[in-house]
């Protein structure tokens, strides 16, 4: 009786984090975030009222690392690591473009949280949250930072939130045998190696993989995939922004170099002047 | 109910006038926004373009080298038979989606374009369509899947646009014909490993005499001419295919005999839509390098790009590309609707060759001198537009396709 209640036990625990050890082998879902940015060869312009880019008529592509992302899960899937790639996005209805492209490239089906107006990094991450408990994920791979915002924050608000170990700007991703995974960095002085135990999330850099081109029957075969639609009131999530944006300025324009006559007026220009010493 | 029958009467009176291609556009929406699977291709061919072939395409021009790497990586995406049923080993996609990848294919390389365009509209499209069963698994899937290369050959030293006047001849001998004869300039005629022969089994039949034949390649009695030593497109090959009792067996005949001059045709009214797009690829590269140098040159203390003589040649062009791109488009649409398509594909060449070579001209005029040497681009798309003129229908053919058409429509 023992015995039966402790795999009953774990059967439940197993169930809602979506990692399980069965007898063909290990079954995990993952989840990848992406999201819809300005392509990066597009030139940026600032909207006249300086209220932020101009976004109208503008390509727009997955950011780069959320690209990577799903290279590495559909590599996870291939390796028989995962069993399925869910991928999700919460953008406008145009954000399904990126859905297809994660579809064509190998995820098996999506999910579409529609919200017209950008998001911040704390309200993105209570609806991944939201979604990887529905969806009881095991692993949730997302890019670094999206390209537009820079904020590099999403990953580890949603790891809080969700009380899960972090990986961040993962180079490799190794999953072990043991319900753990190896991860490694690139940090600051270097590679730093972590063993994290799934579920955990990880995002994105570089590094990490080459993303394939969609191949144009994987483009045909991802038509058929499914693509579920979701509002944020149905997960429950208040996404009011604690942030206002104030002022979107064009970076300065590059002025000219200034002639020292001296070594000490150079130490002093930079000190005092350019802050770097 | 009067004015009910009015209208009908006038629409009636439209069909006669214009012929059967009015009511396709009909008062029904007309889309020139394409579908999200159409945009997705287009990006990952774009993608691909820039990445693998863009880079490259100079110093494959300048080698005389055939872009292996780059044309099995076509194959991996599903490139070299876009348009055959997956269970044939294509990508099971449609005319349109073929324009488009054609377009961007070529605008990162036009030679590694004509590859790909005579593999998928000469070779795989014919063989799809009259191909026996067993034919197709032979002579199709390894093809469309880009594990081997198609050829087709028609043209021959002695007749080009006069297809009928076809010399090569196949005689039937017990189970097998006997190919004797030369075709001449034949793309990918090095690569390939078979090809399409059209040649006359029965001589008093005129052009109905001529059947089209699957050849192998290597085979006794084919022999290959040299390589060609051509003005553009120099990454593919282009050579003669000497047959000297060349033996093939019966079951190599395509369709039947006596039909090769129809699937001639028939094939390449598909292909003509594959070479407009080529065209197209070219042209584009060649607006884009223009618009963007004339940005960056500066002449009389401003960029050329505001001086009104540049603007003009930068506006014919963009207006030709786009004209040219909407003739293309229209004709694979209608190729995929089944409807008959002939003659929007003659004009769908005849604008976007005759566009390549005007865009890739005026490019060079805008960039100067920068244009004339091989540091850019410009020179090379000169070079590999001037073919789109000459192949797959010269556009003197293209013009008569085009005149036969309409006289038939509006015949008294």
């Amino acid at each position: 009786a023992n015995v039966k209640m402790s795999m009953k036990e774990e059967a439940c625990s197993v169930v809602k984090t979506g990692v399980s050890r069965s007898r063909q082998g290990f079954a995990m879902r993952v989840l990848v975030g992406i999201k819809r940015v300005i392509d990066y060869a597009v030139k940026i312009r600032v909207k006249p009222d300086k209220s932020g880019v101009e976004t109208a008529n503008v390509k727009m592509s997955m950011n780069p690392f959320c690209e990577i992302a799903v290279e590495e899960a559909v590599r996870l899937k291939e390796a028989k690591h995962a069993s399925e790639v869910v991928a999700v996005t919460v953008g406008p209805k145009a954000s399904q473009e990126q859905l297809r492209t994660a579809l064509a490239m190998g995820a098996d089906r999506a999910i579409h949280v529609l919200h017209d107006d950008p998001l911040e990094p704390l309200s993105v991450a209570k609806v991944l949250g939201k979604v990887a408990e529905k969806e009881e994920a095991g692993l949730i791979m997302l890019g670094k930072q999206a390209i537009d915002g820079d904020n590099n924050q999403t990953g580890q608000i949603l790891a809080g939130l969700l009380d899960w170990p972090q990986s961040t700007f993962a180079s490799k991703v190794e999953i072990g045998k043991d319900g753990t995974a190896q991860i490694t960095r690139e940090i600051d002085g270097g590679l730093q190696t972590l063993s994290v135990k799934l579920p955990a999330v990880v995002t994105a850099d570089l590094r990490l993989n080459v993303p394939r081109y969609a191949t144009l029957p994987n483009i045909m075969k991802a038509k058929k995939k499914k693509i579920e639609q979701l509002g944020v009131a149905d997960l429950g999530v208040e996404v009011t922004p604690r942030i206002s944006i104030v002022e979107v300025n064009d970076p300065p324009v590059r002025e000219g170099g200034v002639t020292v006559e001296s070594v000490d007026e150079l130490v002093t220009k930079l000190k005092d002047e350019a802050g770097v010493l | 109910l009067r004015r009910v029958t009015m209208i009908s009467h006038l629409i009636r009176q439209c069909r006669g006038r214009f012929g059967p291609s009015v009511s396709r556009i009909t008062v029904r929406n007309v889309s020139f926004q394409l579908s999200e699977t159409h945009e997705l291709i287009r990006n990952t061919c774009r993608e691909f373009a820039e990445e693998e072939l863009k880079p490259v395409a100079g110093q494959l021009d300048r080698d005389h080298a055939f872009p292996a790497a780059q044309v099995e990586k076509l194959g991996e995406l599903g490139l070299m038979g876009v348009a055959v049923p997956e269970e044939y080993g294509g990508a099971g996609l449609d005319a349109l989606a073929y324009a488009i990848a054609m377009e961007e294919i070529s605008r990162g390389c036009a030679s590694t374009g004509v590859i790909m365009s005579v593999n998928n509209s000469l070779y795989c499209d014919p063989v799809l369509k009259f191909g026996t069963e067993a034919q197709k698994e032979e002579w199709l899937t390894p093809y469309a899947t880009g594990e081997k290369l198609g050829c087709f050959a028609l043209s021959e030293p002695g007749n080009g646009s006069d297809a009928a006047a076809a010399s090569t001849t196949a005689r039937a001998d017990g189970e097998s014909y006997i190919l004797n004869g030369a075709k001449a300039w034949i793309t990918n005629g090095y690569e390939a490993h078979a090809a399409v022969v059209f040649a006359t089994t029965d001589k008093e039949k005129k052009h109905r005499g001529i059947s089209a034949i699957l050849v192998p390649k290597p085979t006794e009695g084919l022999s290959l001419g040299k390589k060609e030593d051509k003005l553009g497109i120099r990454a593919s090959s282009t050579c003669t295919l000497n047959f000297d009792e060349c033996r093939v067996g019966h079951e190599n005949i395509l369709g039947e005999p006596g039909m090769g001059f129809k699937i001639a045709m028939m094939t390449l009214d598909g292909g003509r839509i594959g070479i407009a797009a080529q065209a197209l690829g070219i042209a584009q590269a060649s607006l884009d390098e223009a618009v963007r140098y004339a940005q960056q040159r500066e002449a009389f203390g401003a960029p050329i790009s505001k001086l009104q003589s540049i603007q003009a040649k930068i506006a014919d062009m963009a207006l030709r590309v786009e004209s040219a791109r909407l003739l293309t488009y229209r004709a694979a649409c209608l190729k995929d609707a089944k409807q008959p398509f002939t003659k929007e594909a003659a004009m769908a060449k005849l604008a976007a060759s005759e566009t390549a070579t005007f865009a890739a001209h005026q490019a060079i005029q805008v960039c100067g001198g920068m244009g004339y040497v091989t540091d850019m681009p410009c020179e090379r798309h000169y070079r590999d537009a001037r073919i789109t003129e000459i192949y797959e229908g010269t556009s003197e053919i293209q013009r008569l396709v085009i005149a036969a058409q309409m006289i038939k429509e509006n015949s008294l």
